[in-house]
């Protein structure tokens, strides 16, 4: 009785299986055209890293790639610090475009073998912001070295942190930080929220959120870091990478850096 | 004698190798990838050093903090009746379920300059966030349901019986507590005060939020390796010398306190 109940389970299961491989397949969505004139034969899930910076500029400019191609998915964009994500990148990550806020994590990975000639498509200054109200009373950059004060900073390695230490060495300050973040995000939420009295962001993350204020911050505009992007030699969607890299060197994609907040490269 | 030998079916041996070999290989290939050259100046770089001795350190006190506020938790949840027992147990069941990243949160809204509490202590003088006390407020918080629980079950498993006959004999209740309700339950305090300083070494979410990374004062061995990790290239050797540096100072703590577990009479 047993042996007989299990053979038709067995058999059920094995139907199951078959049936699945016969399902309706789901034909590939025909490039219908569209209103633009030329049709976009662009498919794939293409995966991107980029720099905490690049948020609010790469979510616009993805959702704009897309709708002007509409076979491609790009997969949710990995936003984090660019030491980090050159990090994941170098242990493996399968990436296909990095676009980092420096060219020293750039620079690991071109050296570990996995890009060759990125390009520079913006830069960004650093500015000091403190909470709304400014309840720390800050002025200037010496008032970082005020022991009393919250001061957060990114971490060395992180391209904001470089920068910071950069600007903080030309400025003669030695600041008294009380955290080191890993990304730029970090930073701006502990002082939007008011936790920290004050924190070196780029003047493009001063821009998302009305919960900051800026400082005026002498010796900024000579610290400058630049943006590389490339497209990984490991990518398993060449094609749709590296349409995605000129759609942000493109005349448009440098309008819409430009208009959040973006130097010219 | 193969009495100690048991029963078990033969076949289990594989799930069990398999699962010895999943917490053994990775380590094994941690410990492959140190760099031998570097490794000593790595250890004894000064953020390292001063990474350790704080780990110690806040651990050693968060723990002393579990065991004070833990015991008498875990005495009242053993002793309380069920229903009760059920509610206080699923309560402290709360930070072991929770993200620990979620509990930093937490603390940051109670303790932080808009939370309710940091305001009264702003208004003293105390600030919490960024200060050694604050990591480890967070390492108490996310250890303390490993000691309670740990207790908790050892007291209730040896029950009321030697208290009533210590009661019945005129002792009082804090020399029932020193002298026959803890020696009972010290295989479960000690199995929940190793628990709980592993897990306070070992954290890293709350306190990046709450406490944060600043070397010296909140920056422990976890965030150490995560920052150094983080940065690539000559720096990695930094993160995978003090996770070897970790990982070793674990073993000792266990090695230590194995040392020192008092053997139940009769058994060797």
């Amino acid at each position: 009785m047993r042996r007989t109940s299990l053979t038709a389970l067995a058999l059920a299961a094995a139907a199951a299986l078959a049936l699945t491989g016969c399902a309706s397949n789901d034909t590939a969505p025909a490039a219908t055209p569209t209103e633009t004139a030329t049709v976009s034969t662009l498919s794939g899930s293409p995966t991107i890293s980029a720099a905490a910076s690049l948020k609010a500029a790469f979510d616009e400019l993805a959702t704009e790639f897309e709708d002007a191609n509409p076979d491609v998915d790009i997969q949710p964009i990995s936003y984090d610090g660019s030491s980090t994500l050159a990090t994941q990148i170098i242990e493996g990550a399968p990436v296909d475009v990095f676009a980092s806020a420096d060219e020293k994590n750039m620079q690991k990975v071109v050296d570990a073998g996995l890009a060759t000639e990125p390009q520079l498509f913006a830069t960004n200054v650093l500015t000091l912001v403190v909470p709304k109200g400014n309840p720390g009373g800050i002025t200037g950059l010496a008032d970082l070295a005020n022991a009393d004060l919250n001061i957060v900073l990114c971490a060395a390695e992180v391209p904001c942190g470089a920068a910071s230490a950069t600007l903080l060495q030309n400025a003669g300050v030695t600041a008294s930080v009380d955290s080191y973040e890993q990304n730029v995000t970090a930073v701006l939420t502990k002082v939007a929220s008011g936790e920290a009295d004050a924190g070196l962001v780029y003047v493009t993350d001063a821009k998302t959120t009305t919960d900051v204020e800026t400082v005026d911050t002498e010796g900024a505009d000579e610290v400058v870091n630049k943006y590389p992007i490339v497209t990984l030699t490991g990518a398993t969607n060449p094609e749709a990478a590296e349409a995605f890299v000129a759609f942000v060197l493109s005349d448009h994609g440098q309008k819409v850096l430009s208009g959040l907040g973006f130097g010219a490269p | 004698m193969s009495e100690r030998r048991g029963f078990v079916p033969q076949v289990l041996v594989v799930p069990a190798v398999l699962g010895l070999a999943l917490l053994v290989v990775p380590l094994s290939a941690l410990i492959a990838r140190v760099d031998w050259s570097t490794l000593w100046a790595d250890i004894t770089s000064p953020t390292a050093l001063s990474a350790l001795g704080l780990s110690l350190m806040t651990a050693a006190i968060a723990t002393a903090g579990c065991v004070v506020l833990g015991v008498p938790l875990a005495l009242f949840i053993a002793r309380a009746s069920g229903r009760v027992a059920a509610v206080l147990r699923a309560v402290v069941t709360v930070p072991l379920v929770l993200p620990p990243m979620v509990g930093g949160v937490a603390l940051l809204f109670l303790l932080g300059r808009n939370g309710w509490l940091g305001k009264l202590l702003g208004q003293v003088g105390i600030q919490v966030p960024f200060t050694t006390s604050a990591v480890v407020i967070s390492q108490v918080f996310v250890a303390l349901p490993f000691l309670v629980l740990a207790l908790e079950g050892s007291l209730r498993a040896t029950g009321v019986g030697y208290e009533q006959a210590a009661a019945a004999l005129g002792a009082g209740r804090w020399r029932i507590l020193w002298r026959v309700t803890l020696p009972l339950a010290a295989p479960g305090l000690l199995a929940g005060v190793v628990l709980c300083f592993a897990r306070a070494v070992g954290e890293f979410g709350a306190t990046a939020l709450f406490a944060g990374n600043a070397p010296g004062i909140t920056q422990t061995m976890p965030l150490a390796i995560y920052t150094a990790f983080n940065g690539a290239g000559v720096s990695q050797g930094t993160a995978v010398a003090l996770s070897l540096l970790l990982l070793i100072t674990a073993v000792a703590v266990l090695l230590l306190v194995r040392a020192w577990r008092p053997t139940p009479a009769g058994v060797r």
